[in-house]
This record gives structure tokens, C-alpha cells and sequence, in this order.
């Protein structure tokens, strides 16, 4: 039985991959009999290839998630080279960890609320320093080079980045390595990059991947801070793939594959980047060149983390400044009252999406949690490690962009009639809380010693005693923690609720975004608070679950 | 030449307690063995001196290079040569490549350098090594590696931390002589951090003793 787990957490995995993929194939070619399409042909490419303004919204997606993946990274790169052992360092690692549990959605009306014209920093400036007594009729959210979303983009991406980066420095020996580059003479950036830097990119390249098919495919985060004339390609697919109109669903398809390739030329694009800086990096090893535009470095990176990190929290608390606002006008910089009508009048429609929220993710958790640990107990009882490879396939529904296998999906659930359904939607997001659950858990669970398992089997308990009286509450604050990330990337899911769900099943993220088109920011506020509310109890309600075995990594906090 | 390297009145506290002190001058080729049991705060001499001191223990006292004081340049400006117990060659570098990470800058020309690297490891019986990957050496051969990478870095001195403890004892009396003969022979002032007895006589210079 054990041995099965490890197949059927793929199989949920990857089948709806590959289903979906398959599924928004066919009506791309225009074969869908029940839509009326029976022949296969390029019409649908062709039609959307016709649409206006479609390889404006191309280039949108493409510009903008590269330039926000390729900002987070060098922001964490440079920062962590620069201050890693500081102070400052430490503290802005306790701000950024518990940061990459807000949902893409918030994070984005918490920094709509306070760049847009009308917003805090606005008010903060008016009118004594701008003369405003009215917002300034300028397009900072939604402008039309996608900067503002690229920069909510970024900031939301850092702490991912980041964690996964914190993650994989313990392998690099990053204080030895560092004190021999400065004996060398190798200044502070230029000895981390050189010595540190090559060896855990590896570990951290997947989860850049990752970041690279999100900010190409993104919708929600698009939808709120994105361009309008015209939106990025993703926007676009979803408007059409929601339409009445079923016919629509033909050219929404192609350009679903269209996005797929899209986002995979943007991997290529920064694999060919990668190859260079390999190459540049063996160069300069070999010039011995000491510093690395060091003040420079060290001011850039050091101002913008701080930037990324304040400008996240304060939109964060915008939200929930928001949420209880009297009448707020502009340039008045804080309300004149509070009041709690917005949520007395609001709140039975939120306990709503809230109930339907936890009744998808509660069944997904639990069921991930237990493919995952009967997975890696069978890994342990096997005694043989999983191969790299592995850790491909774990990334692969990440790496696929949302939006080219979540179209086909629908289609297979409208056909086996389960479309619009709780369960539809909790197998969607299985798809997506399955490989977090699996990166969360695996590495405390191996990092266990093994030996009181062998000593418990010694002592004549069975395989499942060990297990439930050993391994599992030797690593239960990590299935806690693992647990409570499951539950976030559950609640933050858009595009998988909304169309899987046919628009049918709301949850705090799809009623928050269905919100940002309206210009109600007291509701707002309420939706997007509770959609980070929610992960911050289940992150709270792990971190009371005490853990035995409290072996923390230290070794890169003492430096130099 | 090079310049003496000088502790000067150097002593090192943790939470208010004295720790160790060293206040003397070691001669351009010259060893100096700093000798006690573990856990007494020899490495804490050494890690002052390049700068990697723990925030929790406080340091007075200077060290010089000649006249130049150490103890207020970054680490990186200290150019102070370090060997520990692990040769700590780059995983992700070839041996060459190590080597050529230590040539200063200064030293301009790719078909130079790349000369300068082949006659390091010429001058530790390892020509034609360049491109091997270090993890693929023998012990002794990481060994001598490590040694030219510091010494190609031309450091102000060497500062040795057991360097030769993890070395199994055939091969510990060689690469001892060997690092002692190259650093006379460039003239270098050394510190020489251990709790062997054979490491303060191989280096035939004072000994400073801590109980």
C-alpha cells in the first residue's frame, strides 16, 4: 500500500497537468464536437493571432515578469552578499519569512492603496509638499508599461526568493568560504559571489523557474495593478475563457498555448543568461579582480530589500486601516472616524467565502499531507534517497504556467460533469499545494537521524509503531509548518477557483479580486485582510505545536 | 622583504574575563608557535588578527604589519594568509582555477597568469593539474594546493590554524616542511596555532606556551 503513495501524489500532481495541457489542446485545434467544433484547423490561432493589440499584451507578460523575476533575484543575490552575518541582515529575515505567506492578491491592493494617486504616500505628501488637494489625475496603478505591477510583482517575489536562497546557503560552508576569499583579499560582495553564489544556485534555480512561470502567466496580481490598453496575454485569455460566449473558448485556448510558450521562452531566455554569467564568472576567477562595485552594491541592494520590505508591510496594514475607515478623504492622511459597518454589513457574505475558503482547503492539506508522509515513510523504509530528478518533477506543476492547463481542466471537469463543484476546485488546487506540502516536509523529515528508527525496530516496534510513535512526532512541528503552507497556497489559488468554479465557488482571494475593479476600498480592505488573515492563524496555530527535536540551523549567523 | 608582523600588546577578553594575550614581533621568516590545549582561545589570536573575531569576545591592542596596523583595515585589505585544518579549495573551481582566484590583479594577461598558475603547482610537484576537479586529489595533494593558493596571494604573512592535524602522520611531517621551507623561503613572518607538540618543533622557531 505505502508503495503506492509515492505514485498516486504524482498522479494527482502531474495528471491534471497533463490532462489540462491535453485538454486545452483540443479546442486550440478547434475539436471540441459538444462546442460544435469538429474539424481540427488553425482557425483558432488564427483568431486570436487577429486580435488587437495581442502582441502588445505578448510583450507586456514577458517584459514584466522577466524584469520582476530578474529584480527579485538580484535583489536577494546582492543583499544577501552584501549584509549576510549583519545585523540588519538578521532582522530583515524575520520581517520577509512570514511575507511569503501573503497572498499575491493582498500584497497587490496593499501596494495599489499606497502608490495610487489617492494613496497613503500621496496623502503623506499632500497637500504641503504637492499642493494636491485632489488626487492628481496621473496612471500609477495600471500604467501602461506594467511598471507598478511589475514592482508588486518583485515584492512579492523577494521573500520566496529569499527563503529559498536562506534555504540552501547552509551547503555552501558561506562563512568559511567567505573568510578564505577575504584572506585572499577578495572584498565582501565579490567574495560572496564568487565563492558562495556558484554553489547554491543550483538548489535555487527550479524555484526561479518557478518565479519566471508565475510572473509571465500571472492574472490576479495583473487584474489589480496591471495595464488595461491592452492587459497582459494572461488577463486576456481569462476575460475570454469566462465569456457567455462559448465560442470564444476555441482562440482562448490557442492563446493559452501560446502563453505556455511564452513563459517557456522565458525560461530558455534566462538559461541562455545563465550561461553567460557562467562564463563571465570563470573569467573573472581567473582575472582575480578583488572588489565588485562594492559601495554600490551594498547601497542598492540594502535600500531596495528595505524598500521592498516596508512597502509590503505598510500596504499590509493599509488594508486593514481600510477595512474599519470612516469617511477618508483626500489629502486627509489617516480617517476622520473608524467604524466597523463595512464588516457589520459585509460580514455574512465574507463568513461565507470564508467557510467555502477552509472547505476546500482543510480536505486538500490533509490529504496532501498524508500522500506526502506516506511517501517519504516509504522513501525511509526503502532506505534510498530520490534522485534529483525527482525534484524536476515536483517543480513541474509550478513551472507550467497556470493558465495552459487550468483552461483544459475545466473543460475535462465540464465533461465528466463535475464542473463548478467543491471538489473539482479542491483537486485543482491539489495540483498546486501538493508539491509545497513535499518541499516543506521533505528536507526536515530527512534531515531525522535515522538511528532511532533503526533503534525503535531494535527495540522490537513494528515498521507502522515506529512510525507513529518515532518518526512522526519527531518531525511534527515540520508537518505543522508544512500543513500551514498547504493551507496558504490554497487560499491565495485564483485562477484554479475561479475557473474551475465557474465563477460559482467564492473564496476570500476570488471575491477580494472579482472587488478590484470596483472602487470600494473599505471592501477591499475587508477581503484582502481576511485573505492574509487566513494564513497567518494557520501559520500561528503551527508554531504553538511544540517540536522535540529543536536542531536549528546557526552555523551562518556567527561571522566575521 | 617583508615586514615583521607584530602583535602589540594584544589581549583578548570574553564577558570580562581575561582570555589570552600575546604582545611580541615575528621576524620576516620566522615561526612563531603558539601552543596550549584546546578551548584556551589560541584561534581567537588568529581570528583578531585577520578580523574574523566573534562579536563576543573583545580585543585590545594592535597588529601590525611593519607599520601598517592591521587591526583598522576591513579583513579583506589585511591580506593575511590563512590555512586551517581543511584546505577548503573551492568545490565549484578547478585546481587551477583556485590558484588563479588568489593571483592579485595586479598581474594583467590571461596567457600570464595561466603561466603563473602552471608554476605554482610546478613548484609543488603538481604540473599539468589545471583543469583537474579538486575533490578528485588525494589529501596531501589538497594540501599543497591550498599552500600555493595562499602563498600566490602574496600575502603580508601567514596565519596557521593546525593546519596539519587533519593529515594522516606520514604525510603531516612532509607538508609541514614543506610549508615552513616556502615561507622562509619568501621571507615570510608565520603564526603557528597548535596543540602539537612535533608542529612547535618541526617549526624550530620561539614557542609560546598557554596552560
Amino acid at each position: 500500500m505505502l508503495r503506492l503513495a509515492p505514485l498516486l501524489a504524482l498522479a494527482l500532481m502531474l495528471g491534471p497537468v497533463a490532462a489540462g495541457l491535453f485538454g486545452t489542446l483540443l479546442p486550440a485545434v478547434g475539436y471540441v464536437p459538444a462546442l460544435g467544433g469538429e474539424t481540427v484547423s488553425l482557425a483558432p490561432l488564427r483568431m486570436f493571432l487577429a486580435q488587437p493589440g495581442i502582441g502588445l499584451s505578448a510583450a507586456l507578460s514577458l517584459g514584466t515578469g522577466l524584469a520582476a523575476t530578474l529584480g527579485a533575484f538580484a535583489a536577494v543575490v546582492l543583499f544577501t552578499a552584501a549584509f549576510e552575518g549583519t545585523r540588519f541582515f538578521r532582522a530583515m529575515r524575520r520581517l520577509l519569512s512570514p511575507l511569503m505567506a501573503v497572498p499575491h492578491a493582498a500584497a497587490a491592493f496593499g501596494l495599489a492603496f499606497l502608490i495610487t494617486p489617492s494613496g497613503f504616500v500621496m496623502r503623506l505628501l499632500s497637500p504641503w509638499a504637492t499642493g494636491f488637494q485632489r488626487p492628481p489625475d496621473v496612471l500609477i496603478v495600471g500604467d501602461p508599461l506594467g511598471l507598478t505591477m511589475t514592482l508588486g510583482l518583485m515584492a512579492k517575489e523577494v521573500p520566496f526568493l529569499f527563503l529559498m536562497l536562506l534555504a540552501a546557503l547552509p551547503q555552501a560552508d558561506p562563512v568559511r568560504s567567505r573568510r578564505v576569499a577575504a584572506s585572499l583579499g577578495y572584498a565582501p560582495v565579490a567574495a560572496w559571489l564568487t565563492t558562495v553564489l556558484p554553489r547554491i544556485y543550483p538548489q535555487i534555480r527550479l524555484p526561479v523557474f518557478a518565479v519566471l512561470a508565475y510572473a509571465t502567466s500571472v492574472v490576479d496580481v495583473a487584474l489589480i495593478l496591471g495595464p488595461t490598453t491592452p492587459p497582459p496575454l494572461a488577463v486576456r485569455l481569462t476575460a475570454w475563457m469566462n465569456d457567455p460566449d462559448l465560442s470564444l473558448r476555441f482562440m482562448a485556448s490557442a492563446g493559452a498555448l501560446v502563453q505556455l510558450g511564452l513563459s517557456l521562452f522565458a525560461i530558455a531566455v534566462w538559461i541562455v543568461g545563465e550561461r553567460l554569467a557562467v562564463k563571465l564568472g570563470r573569467r573573472w576567477i581567473e582575472s582575480g579582480r578583488r572588489s565588485a562595485a562594492e559601495h554600490l552594491a551594498t547601497a542598492l541592494s540594502g535600500s531596495a530589500m528595505a524598500l521592498l520590505a516596508a512597502a509590503m508591510l505598510s500596504g499590509l496594514a493599509l488594508l486593514a486601516l481600510w477595512s474599519v475607515a470612516g469617511p477618508w478623504r483626500f489629502p486627509d492622511t489617516f480617517p476622520l472616524s473608524f467604524t466597523l459597518r463595512a464588516w457589520t454589513m459585509h460580514g455574512y457574505a465574507a463568513v461565507d467565502a470564508i467557510a467555502t475558503t477552509i472547505a476546500i482547503a482543510l480536505p486538500v492539506i490533509a490529504v496532501a499531507i498524508a500522500l506526502v508522509l506516506a511517501s517519504l515513510e516509504n522513501e525511509t523504509r526503502e532506505g534510498r534517497a530520490r534522485p534529483r530528478r525527482s525534484l524536476l518533477l515536483l517543480y513541474l506543476p509550478l513551472i507550467v504556467p497556470q493558465i495552459a492547463f487550468v483552461f483544459g481542466l475545466q473543460v475535462l471537469f465540464l465533461m465528466a460533469g463535475l464542473h463548478d463543484t467543491l471538489l473539482a476546485v479542491a483537486l485543482g488546487h491539489m495540483v498546486f499545494v501538493l508539491p509545497y506540502v513535499f518541499l516543506a516536509l521533505s528536507d526536515p523529515w530527512r534531515a531525522v537521524d535515522p538511528r532511532y528508527g533503526h533503534m525503535a525496530g531494535a527495540l522490537g516496534a513494528s515498521p507502522a509503531r515506529t512510525f507513529w510513535r518515532v518518526r512522526l512526532p519527531l518531525a511534527r512541528k515540520a508537518v505543522a509548518t508544512a500543513a500551514a503552507l498547504g493551507f496558504a497556497v490554497s487560499v491565495a489559488q485564483y485562477l484554479p477557483t475561479l475557473l474551475i468554479g465557474g465563477g460559482r465557488v467564492s473564496t476570500v482571494t476570488t471575491e477580494a479580486v472579482a472587488l478590484a475593479a470596483g472602487g470600494n476600498r473599505q471592501l477591499v480592505g475587508i477581503y484582502a485582510l481576511l485573505q492574509m488573515l487566513l494564513p497567518f492563524a494557520a501559520f500561528l496555530l503551527a508554531a504553538a505545536v511544540p517540536s522535540v527535536a529543536h536542531r536549528r540551523r546557526r552555523e551562518n549567523e556567527t561571522t566575521a | 622583504m617583508t615586514d615583521a608582523l607584530i602583535f602589540d600588546k594584544v589581549a583578548i577578553t570574553l564577558a570580562g574575563r581575561d582570555l589570552i594575550s600575546l604582545d611580541r614581533a615575528i621576524a620576516p621568516g620566522e615561526v612563531l608557535t603558539v601552543m596550549g590545549p584546546s578551548g584556551i582561545g589560541k584561534s581567537t589570536l588568529l581570528a583578531h588578527a585577520a578580523g574574523f573575531l566573534d562579536p563576543a569576545f573583545t580585543a585590545g591592542g594592535r597588529v601590525l604589519s611593519g607599520d601598517t596596523d592591521l587591526t583598522s583595515l576591513p579583513p579583506y585589505r589585511r591580506r593575511l594568509g590563512l590555512l586551517f585544518q581543511d584546505p577548503l579549495l573551492f568545490p565549484h573551481m578547478s585546481v587551477g582555477e583556485n590558484i588563479a582566484f588568489a593571483l592579485p590583479p595586479a598581474l594583467h594577461g590571461r596567457a600570464k597568469r595561466r603561466q603563473a598558475v602552471a608554476a605554482a603547482l610546478a613548484d609543488v610537484d603538481l604540473a599539468g593539474f589545471e583543469a583537474r576537479d579538486p575533490a578528485t586529489l588525494s589529501g596531501g595533494q589538497k594540501a599543497r594546493v591550498a599552500l600555493m593558493r595562499v602563498l600566490e596571494s602574496q600575502p603580508r604573512a601567514l596565519l596557521l590554524d593546525e593546519p596539519f592535524s587533519r593529515l594522516d602522520a606520514a604525510l603531516r611531517d612532509q607538508i609541514r616542511q614543506l610549508v615552513f621551507a616556502k615561507a622562509r623561503e619568501r621571507g615570510l613572518p608565520v603564526l603557528l596555532v597548535t596543540h602539537d607538540r612535533a608542529d612547535a618543533d618541526a617549526a624550530g622557531g620561539p614557542v609560546v606556551e598557554y596552560a
